[in-house]
């Protein structure tokens, strides 16, 4: 279902880079940027990268050269290896007009970077990740003042699952506790904070109890740190039945995760655009806080692809935006620069929904 | 005035938001092994599955959040703790509400806290450790996210005054909401419920002073809760549970209006307040709202009477066994007690010249009384029922003493033969107007079911009869109808006829039979009808004026029936298939089932049946009408439902411990698409959809619509061939059917006609909670389209599921012989032993079959009338003559 953890195949490209330094201390608060625009989040970073065709090799990059298991696959390292390519598509997304990009740090948990073990380099993943996000950032902010732009430290489900058991005969049974998960999103999201992210975006959430365990984890560092971070949270309802894939309906979901001050809730990944609405509708008509959807391109068709065009997405989008739903709206999986720009064009025309 | 700007929001799978119409959450308080033995020896044993069991059953009936508590000396209550609440996790039906995690110890909260995505309600914390301690729970509350429970309880102790009450719920809510900013709508406080009437005068404000804090606090402690355990108040009651149950309603109505929203209370320890005795309730708040010095002796005193009377059975009231003969007979019949029944007919036979008076004398003038209430409406049909349990029971005494005195033949009113038309096996109505005309000293002849033509015209002849009823439930009966009124004229007969039954109508009566035969063809809509229409009928000097009357009504109904038949244009067989039910058919709406072919539940646990039991029908087959539970508090038929529902509970069970029904089923999903003609299913052997194995043939409906309303038929749901889809079907027969009949017929050979009805219809029941459980495993599992449904009882019986299942016989698909392809189907006989009779109902009859449709826009309809075009073309696809297919359809045909 996330095709964005798709293997990458292929060679490398080698892209010319052409750096403009730039120190931007005055950060706009994205709190009043909130309240006067919908903001433009990214799209998927997986779909761009495949156009890369990265080999083994690229992906181990000096640093892993002599890595002792196979890493093709792991995108997450890229920003490490191959920071210039994943530099370019921050780029091309803020080209297109996005307010926010998203690290490319999805899986960079000590969790989900088990399957290479690579639990060991997570710090240094988030770090550099959120490090190369916020120097693009600047980088258009300095170009265009009025149009800040901002880096959400991506924070992913993780590949194991709180509240369900993966083995069928022991539904009892757990492989993941809420201390493991809660120590694993405290390091990533102090590394993201480190390296330079302004929010943090806890997505993807199909399981609440991992989500509450990020967000008690943020809220230790909040604490331990005397800051207040922005977050994002993201869930997935994973059908048409409207539900997450841990059984809760958007409104229980909604409820779950509302003790946290959040600076928007909302939906992506899984669905079309279309699909989302009767749950954005649910979570939109019982918050205060502010709403976000970032959804697939349309269902993936038999091979794995999201064929739905920009235009396509985009009049989807618009029912969203005419029915003052959103705060924040972007793209997940088989989005591109284009969806993401023809998305912004529509979201330019519509005033953001009240948050208060 | 209650303060509240925000409401408690609290989740499991399904958000639970108490809004200002909830006005009282329910805490079921069975999950807890402080409370429940039963509990504590399951969790102690290890044995999961009967716990979490007590959990569904918490949840399905009507608990609205769990508590769960593992404090216990002789359990490690955090291990079991996060082992309960993992495998609840995993029980969507338990999980979808949110949990209570109860615990005197902050570790097993703790990590209750840690396993649970929803929104929890922690219960408790409380100043009793100082505030230090409470500060570090409510700043770890507020980053796992949870409502909780603050006990009236500080440094010094328990509050168990108004004033400390409020000073410590005061203290604590400064510190949460104003100091740490935890949302006032989370917070709850248990004011501490302590037990009054304890003989102390301390005490005797503890309930008042609970309530008066309660206003306070939601007076003044802006959008916080208040709580409390009930059964506490009663503690000094302990042994009187009706004493208790009234202390339980007071207390809660009393506190309630003051601003008590939730609880833990056992609803079978609840009393309705309206219900409560006039006394007991005003001693009972005398003792609640200390209202007077020596309220406590005086409940004391009262309670004695209530004594020893376990739950809501009181104490018998035998005065009336002091009253003279006669009262005491009419009383035992009205009543419907068959105690004393036999001693009484006994005193009556010994004073009598001749047996046979106090049948004539003594019964009948009790019966009498029973008939003028019925008549009246101040008796219902369950209580006339049991009186004519006490009426044979009476007759059964006396009849040796009249056969020894061989008295010359006696007659009764008159001799009514009854029968359930050939092919048709119901027989509850039957058996019901057997009962009361049989109580009215009317001779019955009751041939059974299943009674073809010749035999009941040979039976008529032979007893005798003055009247013959006709009985069927299933439409082909009504042609069984049909025919019999032909051969009454042929055979010139010169009695009357009754036809009664589910199916039958005074419009088909007046158009179809009436005409067939010349000496009254009377429809009798209920059994309290059918007194009154035999009596008159029989009588020589009434019988032909109430036949001309009746006569002049069927013409009347006759003629309008014609017109609007006349009126109604309906399309040719081809314009209504260019009208058909439209889907975009996509490939997303098509699902392809988990488990393909036939598969076999053979002796299904009766118990997994109960939480799908519709009531309402259940009461419409005893002719108490209105809606289950509403009916249970009708102003006019409320208490005789409540009656006839406990009986109906004792037996459910009997019917679950001694296993009285044997549930098997057979279902099967098949690949299929509908085929060129639009209105067959090819139904195909396997995924190469190259080999029919059936084809399942639809009706369409003919009557021309409004602009834009289709012509449906059922074929309309399944995708078509030419698509490229790949869709299924479903098809199944559930019965419960196997032991009904045995226990039945033991009841009624025990004179017992009330239970024999009840055990009939509550296996009809059982049957249609069979096949609302069976389409419930077949969408969420078996098939799987809708694995993430989750409905309320409510909602199913509403039918607000997707996908439908129609049956043979029913609106959608009229057309019975269909189930002839569906037994081919599922092989229906062998695998479960459900037979088809010669009209096509099924037997045993507490049986339910039909097709499987999971499109989301598959609905139900009515087919209604069509034309005899579509009913050759039909009979084609069929193969079967016209003229058969014809009689098949014969209520369909518009003509």
């Amino acid at each position: 279902m996330w095709s964005f953890l798709l293997k990458l195949i292929g060679n490398s490209v080698s892209l010319p880079t052409n750096l403009t330094e730039v120190i931007f201390t005055d950060m706009a608060n994205i709190r009043e940027v909130l309240k006067e625009k919908i903001l433009v989040l990214d799209g998927a970073m997986g779909t761009m990268l495949q156009a890369y065709n990265f080999s083994e090799e690229d992906f181990r990059g000096e640093q892993f050269k002599d890595w002792k298991l196979s890493v093709k696959g792991n995108n997450d390292m890229l920003s490490i290896t191959q920071p210039d390519a994943i530099k370019a598509v921050h780029r091309k997304y803020f080209e297109a007009g996005a307010d926010i990009v998203e690290t490319n740090t999805f899986s960079s948990t000590t969790i989900a970077m088990a399957d290479y073990e690579m639990e060991a380099e997570v710090y240094q993943l988030n770090f550099e990740s959120a490090k190369i996000a916020k120097e693009v950032a600047d980088e258009f902010t300095a170009a265009n003042p009025d149009k800040p732009r901002f880096v959400a430290g991506s924070i992913g489900p993780t590949n194991k699952t709180g509240s369900m058991s993966p083995d069928v005969n022991d539904p009892g049974f757990r492989a993941i506790t809420f201390d493991e998960l809660r120590v694993a999103y405290k390091q990533q999201a102090e590394a993201l904070l480190d390296g330079g992210a302004d929010i943090l975006l806890v997505e993807t959430v199909f399981d609440t109890l991992n989500a509450k365990a990020a967000l008690f984890a943020i809220e230790e560092v909040k604490e331990e740190r005397g800051i207040d971070i922005p977050v994002m949270l993201s869930g997935t309802i994973t059908d048409a039945s409207g539900r997450t894939l841990s059984g809760q309906t958007a409104e229980a979901f909604l409820i779950s995760v509302s003790h946290v001050p959040l600076l928007s809730v909302g939906l992506n990944c899984a669905l079309g655009a279309s699909a989302l609405v009767p749950h954005l509708e649910a979570i939109s008509s019982n918050t205060n806080f502010g709403v976000s959807a970032h959804p697939n391109a349309g269902l993936p068709n038999a091979f794995g692809e999201y064929d739905e065009t920009p235009e396509e997405m985009a009049a989807q989008i618009k029912e969203y935006l005419e029915k003052n739903l959103v705060n924040i709206v972007g793209g997940c999986c088989g989005t591109t620069p284009g969806h993401i720009k023809a998305i912004a064009e529509v979201a330019s025309q519509y005033k953001p929904r009240k948050v208060a | 005035m209650i303060k509240q700007t925000k409401y408690m929001k609290l989740s499991g799978l399904e958000p639970l938001v108490l809004s200002p119409d909830m006005n009282f959450i329910n805490v079921g308080e069975r999950t807890n092994v402080a409370g429940s033995r039963k509990f504590l020896r399951l969790i102690k044993n290890e044995e999961f599955d009967e716990a979490l069991a007590i959990a569904r059953d918490q949840v399905e009936g009507g608990a609205q959040i769990i508590d769960i508590n593992m404090d216990d000396g002789m359990i490690d209550g955090k291990e079991s703790m996060v082992r309960f609440l993992h495998l609840i996790m995993a029980e969507p039906d338990i999980s979808r509400v949110p949990i209570m995690i109860d615990s005197s110890k902050w570790d097993i909260i703790e990590a209750g806290l840690q396993v649970v995505q929803g929104k929890c309600v922690v219960n408790s914390i409380s100043l009793k450790e100082g505030e230090a301690v409470f500060r570090e729970h409510v700043r770890k509350l507020k980053m796992y996210g949870a409502a909780v429970i603050v006990m009236a309880f500080d440094e010094v102790g328990q509050a168990d005054n108004y004033e400390r009450r409020c000073e410590i719920a005061k203290r604590s809510y400064d510190i949460m909401v104003n100091e740490m900013n935890f949302p006032s709508e989370d917070i709850i406080f248990d004011l501490n419920i302590f037990p009054v009437a304890t003989g102390m005068d301390e005490h005797r404000r503890n309930a008042i002073d609970f309530i008066e804090a309660t206003h306070w606090v939601r007076t003044n402690l802006t959008n916080a809760s208040v709580s409390g355990g009930v059964s506490n108040v009663s503690f000094s009651f302990r042994g009187n549970n009706v004493v208790r149950e009234a202390m339980h309603s007071v207390f809660l109505y009393h506190a309630i209006q003051k601003g008590m929203n939730m609880g833990i209370v056992n609803p079978a320890m609840l009393e309705v307040y309206d219900d409560i005795p006039k006394d007991l309730l005003e001693h009972v708040e005398d003792v609640i709202l200390d209202r007077r010095e020596d309220a406590t002796e005086r409940l004391l005193d009262l309670a004695e009477s209530f004594k020893g009377g376990a739950g809501k059975v009181q104490v018998q009231n035998l005065e009336w066994r002091e009253k003279p003969l006669q009262e005491r007979i009419t009383h035992a019949l009205v009543k419907g007690l068959d105690t004393y029944i036999v001693e009484d007919v006994e005193e009556a036979r010994l004073l009598a010249a001749k047996p046979l008076e106090v049948i004539e004398g003594n019964l009948m003038i009790g019966m009498g009384v029973v008939g003028d209430l019925f008549g009246e409406g101040k008796m219902f049909l369950p209580q006339v029922v049991k009186s004519a349990r006490v009426m044979k029971k009476a007759v059964a005494h006396l009849m040796p003493f009249i056969e020894a005195e061989k008295d010359e033949n006696s007659r009764a009113q008159g001799k009514v033969l009854l029968a359930t038309v050939k092919g048709d096996v119901h027989d509850i109505g039957k058996n019901i107007v057997g009962v009361v005309l049989a109580c009215n000293n009317y001779e019955i002849v009751d041939l059974g079911v299943m009674v073809p033509p010749e035999k009941i015209l040979e039976a008529a002849i032979e007893h005798k009869v003055d009247v013959i009823g006709l009985s069927g439930l299933i439409t082909p009966s009504l042609d069984e109808m049909v025919h019999i009124a032909k051969e009454m004229k042929r055979l010139d007969f010169k009695i009357p006829l009754l036809i009664g039954g589910a199916t039958t109508s005074r419009a088909h009566t007046a158009v179809k039979i009436a005409q067939q035969y010349d000496h009254g063809v009377i429809h009798v809509l209920d059994a309290s009808r059918s007194v009154p229409v035999v009596s008159t009928l029989i009588n020589e000097d009434t019988s032909q004026e109430f036949l001309d009357k009746t006569y002049a009504e069927y013409d009347v109904l006759r003629d309008g029936y014609l017109n609007r038949a006349r009126k109604k244009v309906y399309l040719p067989l081809d314009d209504a298939r260019n009208n058909k039910f439209r889907i975009d058919w996509k490939a997303e709406d098509v699902y392809k089932p988990n488990k393909l072919g036939v598969q076999v539940i053979d002796n299904l646990d009766l118990n997994e049946l109960v939480p799908y039991l519709d009531w309402t029908p259940f009461f419409q087959s005893w002719e108490l009408h209105g809606k289950y539970p509403a009916i249970l508090t009708d102003e006019v038929v409320g208490t005789q439902a409540t009656e006839l529902f406990q009986d109906a509970k004792e037996m459910l069970q009997k019917v679950l411990d001694e296993k009285w029904f044997t549930a098997k089923a057979v279902y099967g999903l098949f690949p299929a698409n509908t085929i060129e003609n639009n209105d067959d299913i090819a139904v195909y052997t396997d995924e190469t959809r190259t080999e029919v194995l059936e084809t399942i043939l639809s009706l369409r409906q003919q009557s021309k619509k409004g602009s834009g309303k289709p012509n449906i038929a059922l074929a309309d749901f399944i995708a078509p061939k030419k698509t490229g889809l790949e869709d299924y079907i479903g098809g199944f027969c559930v019965t419960t059917g196997f032991g009904v009949e045995e226990i039945a017929e033991k009841y009624r050979a025990d004179l017992d006609d009330y239970n024999s009805i009840m055990v009939k219809a509550l296996g009809d029941r059982f049957a249609e909670a069979f096949a609302e459980y069976l389409h419930d495993k077949v969408r969420k599992e078996f098939w799987g389209y809708a694995s993430d449904e989750n409905l309320s009882n409510e909602d199913m019986i509403r039918e607000e599921y997707q996908g439908i299942r129609p049956a043979p016989g029913y609106p959608a698909c009229p057309d019975h012989t269909e189930k002839t392809t569906l037994w081919r189907l599922l092989n229906v006989k062998e695998n479960i032993g459900v037979e088809l009779t010669d009209s096509l109902a099924m037997f045993p009859t507490a049986a339910v079959s039909g097709l499987y449709f999971a499109h989301p826009r598959a609905r139900y309809f009515g087919l209604g009338k069509i034309t005899k075009e579509q009913v050759h073309d039909f009979a084609e696809r069929r193969g079967y003559t016209h003229e058969v297919m014809e009689r098949w359809l014969a209520p369909n045909l518009n003509e």
